[in-house]
């Protein structure tokens, strides 16, 4: 029943198997407009291939993933995504791997060109433009791949395991960003990461998934203020969020302390 | 192609990028010389540009010097090895005869590598979006490779005449296999994250081609088109040789009938040189075209092993 009662984002028993492995088995989960949603899971239990289907780049094999009540049937264009390696072209600067966005889009190259410099200047990459890739750094590599998933402004932000490569401090730093950029411009993101502290820190609700096939385990609200400080990853809310969800994966059987 | 050319000093580059998280954009201290290591001065020679011309023309030189030193020694008779003085004196003293005869040597060569690269493309991007066309092409291109395509020559010459056109043929023949084959691993070279990527912005499949695959493909396509330039030469004088009414080869061929080294020689030289000077352009078509390094990775950690 598409309208205006629908969830903006609905996953309907999403189900997708490859051959004989079943990756993700009868998933249900919405998103409001402007939510920022961490999925956070063992590695290999079908993370991705829901960011995928949500994009359009890959179909359930039974279930529906809708947005605004409209079933996902082909790639779904007014979405960014971010890939965990930065994925930029390396025959392309920095601008250029940023411009890629709107030469698909065949939008218009001036307006489009502004706004790309604007978002490299506010992601701290001023003076970068003209870099190769492989002049950047991977934190700097990320920030110009976030770029280019916001340059034609989408309502939906996907990011599968985005930070993932990064070092810890470069790690902290783009979170801290993005946490401005989101607060900024309040996207719906699916942030999908291994790491339970980043959840924590940048989502509003974090879904936390089993094992293949992956099912909701879990399913906790982030009650902490925004803007988040690195600070707050200290206090006491915060580590006791970040032990429940350990706890969850400790009963899942994916983390132990003793050797089996 | 979104026609970026690279500036120079960029693709200089030594492959040190700005350090971790922009550390690149600070400026040395003031006040305080830059600390840096003095090398001699033959090192720092043979880091330099000038070096990669230098050091292949010192080797030459000591070939050329040992060749003219056996030739000035009395050893070996002139119509076995002629001395190189004389070999540059035939080359520019008969300038005309050989610029005449280089005139169809060359256009074969042309025409012939461009008739290779134009169908061996088209090919190859079937393969790659077509399982049918690959599983059905494949196995004939491997035969094609394996049938010794001079033997074939004399075929061409039966079927086309002493002009052009055979000549023009074993030169695309012989030159094929290399551009077909690197340019299908050149299209499956790309990402498939890349490919997801421009799909996820709604790419058509001729976006998705120019922007992702066409690109990643060059530089093994450069890989092809190089070898295959310097087999077009071969090409051009085996069919030369085989029959032709003219050309560098057919030159060559007379020249050994008459024992008149000096002219084999000198046309041998004559067809180095156009071998050289097309594998010259190739490199410098690529470097225009391949904005940007790939992958370019300093090779300072890994030693001398």
């Amino acid at each position: 029943m598409p309208g205006a009662t629908a969830p903006f984002i609905e996953f309907d028993r999403f189900t997708k198997s490859f051959d004989a492995v079943t990756a993700v088995s009868e998933m249900s989960f919405e998103l409001e407009r402007g939510e920022f949603l961490a999925i956070v899971g063992p590695s290999g239990c079908g993370k991705s291939t829901l960011l995928m289907a949500l994009a359009g780049l890959t179909q359930p094999s039974t279930g529906q993933v809708r947005v605004q009540g409209e079933p996902v049937l082909k790639p779904y264009t007014d979405l960014g995504f971010v890939f965990q390696g930065a994925e930029l072209l390396p025959w392309r600067t920095a601008l250029q791997n940023v411009l890629l966005q709107s030469e698909i889009r065949r939008a218009p190259r001036q307006e489009a060109e502004r706004r790309a410099r604007e978002l490299l200047g506010q992601v701290g990459l001023g003076g970068f433009e003209d870099s190769y890739p492989d002049e950047l750094s991977g934190g700097m590599q990320q920030r110009v791949a976030l770029c280019r998933a916001l340059l034609h402004d989408p309502q939906i932000l996907v990011m599968d395991e985005p930070f993932g490569a990064l070092d810890a401090l470069t790690r902290d730093q783009i979170q801290i960003d993005l946490q401005r950029m989101w607060m900024e411009r309040r996207k719906t993101v699916v942030f999908v990461t291994h790491s339970i502290d980043e959840a924590v820190f940048l989502a509003d609700r974090v879904l936390v998934f089993s094992p293949r096939p992956a099912r909701i385990a879990a399913e906790f609200r982030v009650p902490l203020e925004r803007p988040r400080h690195l600070s707050a990853r200290t206090g006491r809310e915060f580590t006791d969020l970040v032990g429940e969800i350990r706890g969850v994966f400790e009963n899942l059987g994916v983390l132990r302390e003793e050797p089996k | 192609m979104s026609g970026t050319v690279r500036s120079k000093h960029a693709r200089k580059g030594t492959g040190q990028g700005p350090g971790p998280e922009g550390g690149g954009a600070t400026p040395p201290a003031p006040g305080r010389p830059a600390v840096r290591a003095r090398r001699p001065a033959g090192k720092r020679f043979l880091e330099s540009r000038a070096a990669d011309w230098v050091l292949p023309l010192i080797l030459v030189a000591i070939i050329v010097a040992v060749w003219q030193a056996v030739c000035s020694s009395g050893a070996v008779e002139e119509y076995v090895l002629p001395a190189p003085g004389d070999v540059v004196r035939k080359m520019f003293g008969d300038f005309g005869t050989f610029a005449d005869q280089s005139v169809p040597t060359i256009v074969a060569i042309f025409a012939g590598f461009a008739l290779a690269v134009v169908v061996a493309l088209p090919i190859a991007v079937a393969m790659v979006y077509s399982g049918v066309a690959r599983r059905a092409i494949y196995p004939l291109l491997i035969i094609a490779q394996v049938v010794p395509k001079v033997a074939i020559a004399p075929l061409f010459i039966i079927w086309f005449g002493f002009g052009q056109l055979p000549k023009v043929l074993m030169v695309a023949l012989i030159c094929f296999f290399p551009v077909v084959i690197d340019s299908l691993v050149g299209f499956r070279a790309a990402r498939p994250e890349s490919l997801m990527l421009v799909r996820s912005m709604g790419a058509s499949r001729w976006q998705a081609f120019w922007k992702i695959r066409w690109p990643w493909a060059l530089p093994s396509i450069f890989a092809g088109v190089k070898v295959g330039i310097t087999l077009a030469v071969v090409g051009a004088v085996v069919a030369e040789f085989v029959g032709a009414d003219k050309g560098l080869g057919v030159l060559l061929i007379t020249a050994r009938g008459d024992m008149d080294s000096l002219t084999v020689f000198a046309s041998i030289a004559w067809l180095t040189v156009i071998g050289f000077v097309l594998f010259v352009l190739v490199e410098v078509l690529e470097r225009v075209l391949l904005p940007g390094k790939r992958g370019g990775r300093s090779h300072e950690a890994s030693g001398s092993l």
